[in-house]
């Protein structure tokens, strides 16, 4: 029996690629192991290694050609002791049984029949399955099967508790246990946005995520030795995970306001200069510009309080109190400690906590009711001297303030240039939750308060 | 001349590599296993396996002088230790065998020697001292593409404390003593360390076990360390914990140690023999990490969740790599390696599923989280616990001292952890370590039928106590 050689997928997302040369002709006896043909994407050029003993019959696709759909018959290989002439005619006969297979390639789960190229680390072409799985073809059985209910979704107990307590549809989690199988870590994974399937309803018309490179992809690029691989901690995998999961689900945009903070710098200059003294002669506040920042947007939130909500599928959370998560820097990753009921504190309560939270997030020490949750947070690069910047949304967040540096600028009032200490600020949104016109409310309310500081002890 | 080059090479044949080369030849690796001293590795060799041939010789010792409890009569109720020994011997001598026989069988090529890896990819091996079995490839340069270290763990020594082998002991003289030592010191009262306790104590040594913790049996939960401890007491082992071992006086056929409990004086005591089973450290040194920029901290490899180090082509497996230095989790390591190394998308080890075993007298097993370290965790937890006095097959063997205790999450059902001590838990524990992988819940273990009368019954009873729903207390 003659055996096909099929178009390689030098990758799961490959689809097509290029034959680029055959290094073997018609007659040539190959035996399994051998370089056959390099072929070629857009990306990289991979050789095919023989997996069977024999002589190539006949050559289907000649070298140069372009775009060759994967799983295309490209040569045929006469196995010991058959004839190769016969095997060569025989390959009239294949094209239509290739034409059979590409009609089942949409489903992509289809392993190829034959060479996987690469033997060892290519990604097995199971690693296809699960990713193309959820894709196109299978939808009209799928809707069939769920319609007859016989479609059971195989997960594990802990699982399925866990994804009622959350409220989430089983059918809608990536399963990556043992035959697909939902496991605990789907749940969490799927929690989090990751992992979750595009609602059942509304098939096809969201784009898959493009996949990123894979580890052995990125690494192929950079001679070995010419770097060193740290191995994540905990926090990097979590900032990694969430906002990603953010910056691909939640529908962000930005407004950018600016705010003259000429009294504000007076007002902190007074506070601070008439703070009381323990009895080491040290002041009991010094306040920063942020602790303003933090009570402004607070109150803000509190004058807009369509604006203090988290998206859920079930319904809009609305919150009761501003509660601001503030990013700390700290070495390796960044982490927010949230100043609860933040529009019910003077300045200086705020500062004081604020000063407790930044050196126990460097030392590691929050712990985790003191990070987690949170109505919006407050991201300030102004000691950088940046001036503008864009916010990611931390989930359940529906907004994050970017705060820039406060300098002199020229601004015109009345037809004169005057100088001004601007601070330009950043509101990302999560459009699902606020509407255009609604989040330039809040930072409206926003740039009131931190531009006439007084309004903020109303 | 032999091939030299092949797709996976396993650094030391111990219960890790063993499977890992037998795993890597069934996924169609051209596979070879790098040896020095003994196929098997210690645990075949000088650990798991001959223990529990000598433990199972005390055991049906200490059965024959309880044979009035069961109506029947026993007299001249002696030992062999040489016989003992030897029995032991041939238990290993069996299971050596068995996998030379398992390689030959895969495909997977012996060579014998001590490899030292020269860059990612090539390896040098050199003539060891123990003599070479048969078929096997010798000294060379060899080539693999991916080399995975599974070179286990030796005694840790500490200082003031050094083991002699004659006077005092690690685990390999242990194992095989010359003579029945009257008294014995035990210094650790790890896994290790508890086990020869037992051993020397059913064959009539006067027994005592130092350690340095406030508990024995430091890793199991407090609960059931603290049932061991008074059991093994009660069979007339002196325990003395949160106490040091800080000198050791050899004299010509015995020991005299001085013992400092922190609080009085310390007091010295004199013992035929010692053994020195203070835990064990990675074989590291000796493969060309360093010259490879291998990172390596104390002992152990840092590998990532797919055992790959930080050089690209070296992976580290079982001891090793790190805690906790049990045969199964090296085996299992190994299989995650060459499943990863295939591109089969294996999970990462869930080390909070790893089981552990004691064969002491009772038995400890245990897997998952400790009452202490759920709470430790943040976990709002169901503890259940059920005693082998209320466990019809239990009172049948003769064998009602023990427990089962089991930690559940409040609020998921998720089982959390599993602990016991009694006769025969090393065999039950599999079924809780099962239920944790399928990720089970409370539910489903209570919807479980246990067989009567079995021990594991107790397993199902601990699970309903959980929830207030005990049946035979």
């Amino acid at each position: 029996m003659p055996i096909n050689i099929l178009m390689p997928a030098l990758s799961p997302t490959m689809e097509k690629g290029n034959l680029a040369k055959w290094l073997k002709k018609e007659g040539d006896k190959v035996k399994s192991g051998d370089v056959i043909a390099e072929i070629e994407t857009d990306k990289a050029t991979m050789e095919v290694e023989a997996v069977d003993e024999g002589t190539i019959a006949k050559i289907l696709v000649p070298e140069g050609t372009q775009d060759v759909p994967v799983n295309d018959v490209i040569a045929v290989l006469a196995g010991d002791g058959e004839d190769v002439k016969a095997a060569a005619s025989g390959a009239g006969a294949a094209p239509p049984k290739a034409a059979e297979a590409p009609a089942a390639k949409p489903a992509a789960a289809a392993p190829p029949p034959a060479p996987a190229p690469a033997p060892a680390q290519a990604p097995a072409p199971k690693a296809a399955a699960p990713a193309a799985a959820p894709a196109p073809a299978p939808q009209a059985a799928a809707s069939a099967q769920r319609g007859n209910g016989h479609a059971r979704i195989f997960s594990s107990p802990l699982a399925r508790r866990l994804a009622k307590d959350a409220g989430i549809e089983l059918g809608r989690i990536n399963g990556t246990g043992p035959h697909g199988r939902i496991i605990a870590r789907d749940v969490e994974e799927a929690k989090s946005g990751k992992g979750l399937k595009a609602p059942p309803a509304a098939p096809s018309t969201t784009p898959s995520i493009a996949p990123s490179m894979s580890d052995q992809q990125i690494l192929a690029l950079f001679e070995p030795g010419s770097y060193e691989i740290v191995p994540h901690d905990g926090m990097r995998r979590t900032i990694a995970q969430r906002l990603t999961a953010s910056i691909q689900q939640i529908p962000h945009f930005y407004l950018t306001i600016d705010c003259d903070i000429g009294k504000l710098l007076a007002a902190r200059e007074e506070i601070n200069a008439a703070a009381p003294k323990d009895a080491d002669k040290k002041p009991l506040y010094k306040l920063s510009v942020n602790d303003f920042v933090i009570k402004a947007m607070a109150v803000a939130l509190q004058k807009i309080p369509n604006c203090n909500v988290s998206w859920t599928e079930g319904g809009m959370v609305k919150h009761k109190h501003s509660d601001i998560g503030v990013a700390v820097a700290m070495p390796g990753g960044l982490i927010t400690p949230i100043i609860r009921k933040a529009e019910t504190k003077t300045l200086s309560a705020i500062s004081g906590e604020m000063k407790d939270f930044a050196a126990r997030a460097r030392a590691r020490k929050l712990k985790p009711e003191e990070y987690q949750g949170g109505t919006t947070a407050v991201s300030n690069l102004g000691m950088y001297g940046i001036n503008h910047f864009t916010a990611v949304i931390n989930p359940p967040h529906a907004t994050i303030l970017a705060v820039g540096t406060s300098e002199e600028r020229p601004v015109v009032r009345g037809g004169k240039i005057e100088i001004a200490s601007i601070m330009s600020v950043t509101l990302s949104c999560d459009h699902r939750a606020i509407d255009g016109a609604l989040g330039a409310e809040l930072i409206g309310a926003f740039k009131q308060l931190i531009e006439n500081p007084v309004m903020m002890m109303v | 001349m032999a091939d030299t080059s092949f797709d996976v090479i396993i650094i030391g044949a111990g219960p890790g590599g063993y499977v890992t080369a037998i795993r890597a030849a069934q996924l169609g690796f051209k596979t070879a296993v790098v040896e020095k001293a003994y196929l098997g590795g210690i645990c075949n060799n000088w650990g798991c396996i001959p223990t529990k041939a000598l433990l199972r010789s005390a055991e049906v010792y200490h059965l024959m002088q309880h044979a009035k409890d069961y109506g029947l009569s026993a007299e001249n109720i002696a030992f062999d230790p040489k016989a003992v020994v030897q029995r032991s011997r041939n238990v290993v001598k069996r299971l050596n065998d068995g996998v030379g026989f398992l390689f030959r069988k895969n495909k997977v090529t012996t060579i014998w020697g001590e490899a030292t890896i020269d860059a990612p990819g090539k390896l040098t091996v050199k003539k060891s001292s123990v003599e070479a079995p048969k078929g096997a490839l010798g000294e060379g340069t060899y080539q693999a593409k991916h080399i995975i270290i599974a070179t286990g763990a030796r005694p840790r020594v500490l200082p003031g404390l050094e083991p002699d082998k004659k006077l005092v002991w690690t685990y390999f003289e242990a194992m095989v003593p010359d003579k029945m030592p009257k008294s014995l010191l035990v210094i650790g009262s790890g896994a290790i360390g508890i086990e020869f306790a037992s051993f020397y104590r059913t064959l009539g040594a006067e027994v005592t076990v130092v350690e340095v913790l406030p508990q024995i049996l430091p890793v199991e939960d407090a609960e059931i360390a603290k049932f061991a401890h008074k059991a093994f007491e009660k069979q007339g082992i002196k325990i003395l914990a949160n106490t040091k071992v800080t000198k050791l006086d050899k004299k010509s056929d015995s020991v005299v140690a001085t013992i400092d409990d922190g609080k009085g004086k310390p007091q010295t005591i004199e013992f035929d023999r010692v053994i020195s089973a203070v835990g064990v450290v990675g074989n590291v040194e000796g493969i060309g990490l360093e010259k490879l920029g291998v990172k390596a901290e104390r002992g152990i490899i840092a590998i990532d969740g797919y055992c790959r180090t930080n050089v690209p082509g070296i992976y580290a497996i079982g001891d090793v790599a790190g805690p906790p230095m049990l045969a199964h989790k090296a085996e299992h390591e190994g299989i995650i390696c060459v499943e990863a190394i295939k591109g089969l998308h294996p999970h990462p080890m869930d080390r909070n599923m790893i089981p552990g075993c004691t064969y002491c007298y009772p038995q400890v097993a245990s897997v998952g989280m400790t009452e202490a370290k759920a709470k430790e965790a943040g976990r709002d937890i169901r503890v259940g616990r059920f005693p082998f006095v209320g466990n019809g097959k239990a009172i049948a063997l003769g064998e009602d001292q023990g427990m089962v205790k089991v930690i559940f999450d409040k609020k998921t059902g998720q089982l959390l952890g599993a602990h016991m001590v009694g006769a025969e838990v090393t065999e039950l524990i599999q079924g809780y370590v099962i239920a944790m992988n399928l990720e089970t819940t409370e539910e489903e273990l209570m919807h479980t039928i246990f067989p009567h009368p079995t021990l594991s019954e107790m397993m199902k009873e601990a699970v309903l106590d959980a929830y207030g729903r005990v049946l035979n207390m």
